[in-house]
């Protein structure tokens, strides 16, 4: 699918969801409580099937935190970007790794970098940082009197 | 060293050689000798934590060719080299593996910091959790590379300064001095 046909068919399949322009993917923003339909949806349907999830990542805007997911078909050769905005006090999305397995890994690194919380993920540790680690490194806010020298 | 040794270009045999019938009498010193095969003996051990780490291959590739100074094999094992070059960004998580890469070396072992990062951090100095501020808190260094990375060329010219102070520092107790 082109990225016009893409954005036709995600349009019926999420009526809420809204779209970002100017980026080369199609992108889209949708509320986090929406996300675990909208991706079995996008991951079942046949002129979908977005069966790689290539990148989760997280960002951090000071204000909010927002979840990305990148998506690909390897049957359509077609990609797509969703994001969800969290809470920042409190953020907190349902797994996908169910989904795609991939996610697994993808989310505990989030989770150990941004403390974002995956809803029944099945193994929810730290990744990189030692288990005892306090605090989400990559918060714009972070602070580590020990490691850090801040500028 | 004495002032007519030091005139000679660098990497020339310390020591004299006296004509005589049937063959010649070798006058020098056993620990100049040692430091000058020392010094063109230098095995390199792969380790390679970034950026720079690219920038070592390319030295010991055919276009820069680092066997032409002596750098010649780079071992996969500690207890086979000579030298480490910290080729990249030190980690919290990999001091104590560098460490450990250190301490399996044989002496004399000699350190080489590559790049801004290995020598005090570099781009990871400020606000960063994670980086060791110069590989120089883990182990001992004795040649330092500017550059984000280095050329080869640069590269050549640290390990060609090691040379240099392998042979000119004389021996291993006095270069261990210096390091502690």
């Amino acid at each position: 699918m082109n990225n016009e046909e893409l954005k036709a068919r995600l349009g019926e399949l999420l009526p809420a969801a809204v779209f970002e322009e100017g980026a080369e993917w199609v992108t889209m923003v949708i509320d986090p409580a929406a996300w675990k339909e909208f991706a079995r949806q996008i991951r079942r349907d046949p002129g979908l099937e977005a069966d790689y999830l290539f990148c989760v990542t997280c960002v951090d805007w000071k204000t909010h935190l927002t979840m990305v997911y990148h998506l690909t078909s390897t049957v359509h050769r077609h990609t797509l970007v969703v994001k969800a905005k969290l809470d920042r006090n409190d953020p907190e999305i349902v797994t996908v790794s169910d989904i795609w397995r991939t996610a697994e890994f993808h989310e505990r690194e989030a989770y150990d970098l941004f403390g974002v919380k995956f809803k029944d993920h099945p193994d929810l540790r730290r990744l990189f940082m030692t288990d005892d680690w306090k605090g989400w490194p990559l918060r714009k806010d972070y602070e580590d009197s020990v490691n850090m020298i801040k500028l | 060293m004495d002032v007519d040794q030091q005139n000679k270009p660098a990497g020339t045999f310390p020591g004299e050689v006296h004509p005589t019938a049937g063959g010649g009498i070798l006058v020098t010193k056993l620990d100049e000798v040692i430091n000058w095969a020392r010094s063109n003996s230098l095995w390199p051990l792969v380790f390679g934590t970034s950026c720079c780490a690219i920038e070592m291959m390319s030295t010991a590739s055919a276009k820069y060719d680092w066997s032409r100074f002596g750098f010649e094999v780079a071992r996969a094992t500690p207890r086979q080299a000579d030298v480490i070059i910290i080729a990249g960004t030190i980690v919290n998580k990999m001091a104590p593996v560098l460490k450990r890469l250190y301490d399996q070396m044989a002496d004399p072992k000699y350190v080489i910091a590559m790049g801004a990062c290995a020598t005090s951090g570099g781009p990871f100095f400020y606000n960063t959790y994670s980086v060791v501020k110069g590989a120089d808190h883990v182990i001992p260094v004795d040649v330092y590379i500017a550059g984000c990375p280095p050329r080869p060329e640069a590269l050549l010219h640290a390990l060609i300064t090691l040379q240099e102070k392998i042979r000119g520092g004389g021996t291993r107790e006095q270069i261990k001095i210096e390091k502690t």
